[in-house]
């Protein structure tokens, strides 16, 4: 059997989160491996949080498009460790969150102080750093609430974690 | 004499498994009820993370017992006294107050506990810790940050915040009322001893209650045995609310 997995990455390059379309299941870093176990080859995916709702619904995804892609036999595996992580996000799909009004997370991921200083999170429309934070917890488990003092307009932040 | 292994993990899971799926379910009913939309997102989000943890943790327990119980049986099918929560997060919501203290005092506790588990020699335990640490420590700081707010606020919103803090505090030390399950995830590596745990997570409460200009209280009560399946009367009534559906229709799917 000739090595797919390449063609096996290009599919799921093309599966998008369900939550934000715009970003595929590759790039916000969920596949971490498409790897051959004895004959068979196996896709391992970890899931972003504990208790996202688009989990199953990612899983549902990606097994349907491997399966009209012909990779029907493809097993698809769940691995929790290493924990899932925002600096896995690659820089495509960082671009593409900013041009879908969301920006993408700032920094790497670091053990922060309690009350440490706020990292300046970028306006995603204007660029503009004079932002600030409105709520920890944003429409998803994964996005935080800010707000752009300069152009006025809310937006979405990609949380670092 | 020590437990054997593979029921001090089984049961470690199950207890944490309890611990996050009553916070969980407690934190949910804040949905809809909050002071502001920001902050019924913010539940709802937080109450989505432990409910996450707490279907990981009893999926793992569930095939550690192996007696064919899934992890919807040991959520939905067990009375109170097989409940292993810790009594805090059974605590009523109370005001807002209440609620974060409440998230601010297991927050701190579980990040704490996540951090071992993850070089603990249990893989599995240690996957699902990693994941739930990193969670753990946004509820820390969303509830850190009110808590100060709170405390350093208007007299009505500090009187009320200390209220919170002395009302929670005798549940603190059932952090530290560590038995024999708890002493073999020690030697193993899994959890943290006792005295680490308890000088660590005063140090860092102790750091937030200084900001906010509250005061720790005078209490010698100590309630505890949540370990062992004691517990208030508030877990009963949670446990009815939370079980109804699966008890009188069982095997009912939509």
């Amino acid at each position: 059997m000739a090595d797919c997995r390449g063609h096996i990455w290009q599919v799921l390059d093309q599966v998008m989160d369900p939550e934000v379309p715009v970003i595929s299941v590759v790039d916000l870093g969920i596949v971490r491996e498409v790897c051959s176990n004895d004959e068979a080859l196996e896709v391992i995916i970890t899931p972003t949080y504990s208790g996202c709702p688009a989990t199953q619904q990612i899983e549902s995804d990606i097994r349907q498009a491997l399966d009209e892609a012909g990779f029907g036999d493809v097993g698809l595996k769940t691995r929790l460790a290493p924990a899932w992580t925002s600096d896995w996000m690659s820089e495509k799909g960082r671009q593409a969150l900013k041009n879908f009004g969301i920006a993408p997370p700032v920094g790497k991921v670091s053990k922060r102080a309690l009350f440490g200083l706020e990292v300046p999170v970028p306006c995603p429309h204007c660029d503009n750093k004079d932002t600030k934070l409105i709520s920890e917890f944003g429409s998803t488990a994964c996005k935080a609430l800010w707000k752009c003092n300069s152009c006025g307009e809310p937006f979405d932040y990609f949380k670092c974690i | 004499m020590s437990m054997e292994n593979p029921i001090a993990v089984m049961t470690t899971a199950l207890r944490f498994a309890d611990n996050a799926m009553v916070l969980g379910q407690r934190v949910s009913h804040w949905v809809s009820r909050s002071p502001t939309i920001e902050l019924d997102i913010g539940f709802a989000n937080q109450g989505l993370d432990l409910i996450g943890q707490a279907n990981l943790f009893y999926e793992l327990a569930a095939s550690l017992e192996g007696k064919g119980r899934s992890a919807d049986d040991l959520a939905f099918l067990r009375g109170p006294e097989d409940y292993y929560n810790l009594q805090l997060v059974e605590q009523p919501n109370g005001d807002f107050a209440q609620t974060v203290m409440r998230q601010l005092f297991y927050a701190l506790y579980a990040e704490l506990v996540f951090e071992q588990m993850i070089n603990g020699s249990q893989a599995d335990l240690a996957a699902i810790a990693a994941k739930g640490q990193k969670e753990m420590a946004y509820h820390v700081r969303h509830a850190g940050e009110w808590v100060v707010r709170l405390g350093d606020g208007t007299d009505e919103s500090h009187q009320r915040c200390q209220k919170a803090l002395d009302f929670m505090w005798p549940y603190s030390h059932e952090f530290f009322a560590y038995d024999e399950v708890d002493d073999e995830m020690v030697r193993q590596g899994v959890l943290p001893d006792k005295e680490t745990l308890k000088s660590q997570w005063s140090e860092s409460l102790g750091e937030i209650i200084e900001r906010a200009g509250l005061t720790i209280p005078d209490s010698n009560w100590q309630p505890g045995g949540g370990r062992q399946g004691v517990h208030s009367e508030h877990l009963s009534y949670l446990l009815a609310e939370m079980q109804v559906l699966p008890r009188n229709h069982p095997g009912a799917e939509w």
